[in-house]
C-alpha cells in the first residue's frame, strides 16, 4: 500500500461561471463553481482543477473570487490554470487560495517564467501544462494557444526540460484525443511519464471508466483528469474509484 | 463572547497561509480565534501556535531571521501546543540536505531528499519526486491529535524532502514512499506533520479540530 493514484475533475470557467454542462441532481445553480466543487469534494475527488478559458484579459480577474470562495469551503488541493503570463499572475492565484498553478502557453513563449515561479513559490505549486499532437512520425509535437499553434518542440524533450526548469508536475493533454471520448493517448502518456521524474496527470479523451484505468496502468500516469464524464452525470467520482480499485489500482476511498 | 483561546498561525512569508487559517477557522468555530501573524508579541501571547510553510529550507531560515522570529518560534515550540506543517515540520530539525542548512534544532535529526529515479514495484516503476498526493499514515504512537481518525487514513502530501529523526521515539506517524518515513513527529507539547491537514479533507479537518482542543499533553 502507498500513494494513491488521483482522480481530478476539471472545471472550465469563463467570466466567473463554470461552462460546459454540469448535470448534478439537486444543484440550485448548475454554473456555480462553489456548489460544483463541493459536490465533487463530497464524491471523493482527490483534487480539483479550474481552467480559466476567459477570452478577455479584463474578465480574467473574475476567477479570483471564485477560487477564494471554493478554498474557504473545500479542503482539498486546487489547481488553477489559464492565462498565466508572469510570476505575478502565479502569486495572485496562490494568494486567492490556489495550491498549484498551471502554466501552458507562457511556458513555451517565456520558459523563464516557469523557473522564476518555481524559485519564488516552490516547484510543488508549479504545474506545466503540455498540449501535444501526434506528428505522424512516431513522436508528438507541443502546441500552444489552446492547441492552435505548432511550436516545433518535441513533447518528451519539452517535458524533460520543464522538469529541469522547476516544474513540479506535468499536466499532459493529447490534442488528438481531447473531446473524442476515445480514451487517453496511451503511448504519449507513457513516453512522458517514463521520461520525467515528476508526477504526470493524463488528460484528453476520457469517455468511460476503463479509460481512466488504462491511463494509469498503460499510460503510467500518476493522476487522471476528466471533465465531461463527470459533468454530465454519467459517472460519479466514487464509481470511478471503485472501478480503478477493481483493477488493482490504489485509490483513496472516502 | 470572548473565544476560549487564540491560535497564532505564524506568517513569515513562506507560502500561502490562507488555507491553513481557513481550515482552522472552519473547525474552530467560536472555540478559538485564529490569527495570521508575523508579530513576535502576538505569537508569544497566543495560546497555541501553528507553524506552516512551503518552499525551500534556506529561504525559510532566512525569512525567520529577517523577521526576528527564530527565538519566538523556538520558545513557542517548547512552551505551548504547537503544530508544525510541511516545511514547518522540517525546520524544527537540526539540519537539512536541502541547501545544506541548519534548522532550528529543536528536534534532533536530519531532513533528507527522496532518491531520484528509484525503481519501484508500483505501476510505472519509477519513484516520482515530489511525493505528491494522498498517502496513508500509520499512527505508530497513540496521541490526542489522532483522536477519531482511523489508522492508515490518507492525507495529502506534496514534498521532496522528509525528516529522519535521530530518536525513533519521536515518530508519531509513518508513511511509505517507498520506504517508511516519519510523516508525523511528537514530543511533549509539539506535534508536526509532513502532510497538509488543511488540504486533507475530513481526516485533515479532524486533526486540526483535535489541535484546537488540545491541552498540549501527549496523553
Amino acid at each position: 500500500m502507498g500513494l494513491a493514484k488521483r482522480i481530478i475533475p476539471c472545471l472550465d470557467v469563463r467570466a466567473g461561471r463554470v461552462v460546459k454542462g454540469v448535470s448534478f441532481v439537486g444543484l440550485r445553480d448548475a454554473g456555480d463553481p462553489v456548489e460544483i466543487a463541493r459536490r465533487y469534494d463530497s464524491e471523493g475527488a482527490d483534487e480539483l482543477t479550474f481552467l480559466d478559458i476567459t477570452a478577455s484579459v479584463e474578465e480574467r480577474d473574475l476567477i479570483l473570487p471564485i477560487i477564494e470562495a471554493v478554498a474557504a469551503q473545500v479542503f482539498i488541493p486546487l489547481t488553477v490554470g489559464g492565462g498565466v503570463k508572469e510570476a505575478g499572475d502565479v502569486r495572485r492565484l496562490l494568494n486567492a487560495g490556489a495550491d498549484k498553478v498551471s502554466i501552458n502557453t507562457t511556458a513555451v513563449l517565456n520558459p523563464r517564467v516557469v523557473a522564476e515561479a518555481a524559485e519564488r513559490f516552490g516547484s510543488q505549486c508549479i504545474v506545466v501544462a503540455i498540449d501535444a499532437k501526434d506528428n505522424g512520425q512516431g513522436g508528438w509535437e507541443v502546441y500552444t494557444h489552446g492547441g492552435r499553434k505548432a511550436t516545433g518542440l518535441d513533447a518528451v524533450a519539452w517535458a524533460e526540460h520543464m522538469q529541469k526548469m522547476g516544474a513540479g508536475e506535468i499536466l499532459l493533454t493529447s490534442i488528438d484525443r481531447d473531446g473524442t471520448r476515445n480514451g487517453f493517448n496511451l503511448p504519449l502518456t507513457r513516453a512522458i511519464s517514463d521520461a520525467v521524474g515528476i508526477p504526470v496527470i493524463a488528460s484528453g479523451g476520457v469517455g468511460n471508466l476503463q479509460h481512466l484505468a488504462d491511463g494509469i496502468l498503460h499510460g503510467h500516469a500518476d493522476a487522471v483528469l476528466a471533465a465531461s464524464i463527470f459533468h454530465f452525470g454519467e459517472y460519479s467520482v466514487q464509481q470511478a474509484k471503485a472501478h480503478l480499485r477493481q483493477q488493482g489500482i490504489e485509490v483513496r476511498l472516502t | 463572547m470572548k473565544p476560549a483561546s487564540r491560535i497564532a498561525v505564524i506568517d513569515y512569508g513562506m507560502g500561502n497561509l490562507r488555507s491553513v487559517a481557513q481550515a482552522l477557522r472552519h473547525v474552530a468555530g467560536a472555540q478559538a480565534e485564529v490569527l495570521v501573524t508575523g508579530d513576535a508579541q502576538q505569537i508569544r501571547d497566543a495560546d497555541k501556535v501553528v507553524f506552516p510553510g512551503v518552499g525551500a529550507m534556506r529561504d525559510c531560515m532566512r525569512a525567520l531571521d529577517a523577521q526576528g522570529l527564530r527565538e519566538t518560534v523556538t520558545n513557542a515550540a517548547q512552551e505551548k501546543p504547537f503544530l508544525g506543517i510541511c516545511l514547518g515540520m522540517q525546520a524544527l530539525f537540526s539540519h537539512s540536505e536541502e541547501g545544506d542548512v541548519s534548522g532550528l534544532g529543536i528536534l534532533p535529526g536530519r531532513v533528507r531528499r527522496f532518491p531520484e529515479s528509484l525503481q519501484t514495484e508500483a505501476v510505472g516503476g519509477r519513484l516520482k519526486v515530489p511525493h505528491m498526493g494522498w498517502n496513508e499514515v500509520g499512527m505508530v504512537t497513540p496521541h490526542p491529535l489522532w483522536a477519531g481518525i482511523a489508522d492508515q487514513s490518507r492525507f495529502y502530501f506534496v514534498h521532496s524532502y522528509y525528516v529522519q529523526p535521530d530518536d525513533v521515539r519521536l515518530m508519531a506517524g509513518s508513511t511509505a514512499y517507498p520506504f517508511a518515513f516519519a510523516s508525523a513527529v511528537a514530543r511533549d507539547n509539539l506535534f508536526a506533520v509532513q502532510f497538509h491537514p488543511e488540504k486533507s479533507q475530513q481526516a485533515g479537518l479532524a486533526l486540526l479540530g483535535n489541535f484546537v482542543s488540545w491541552n498540549g499533553k501527549m496523553t
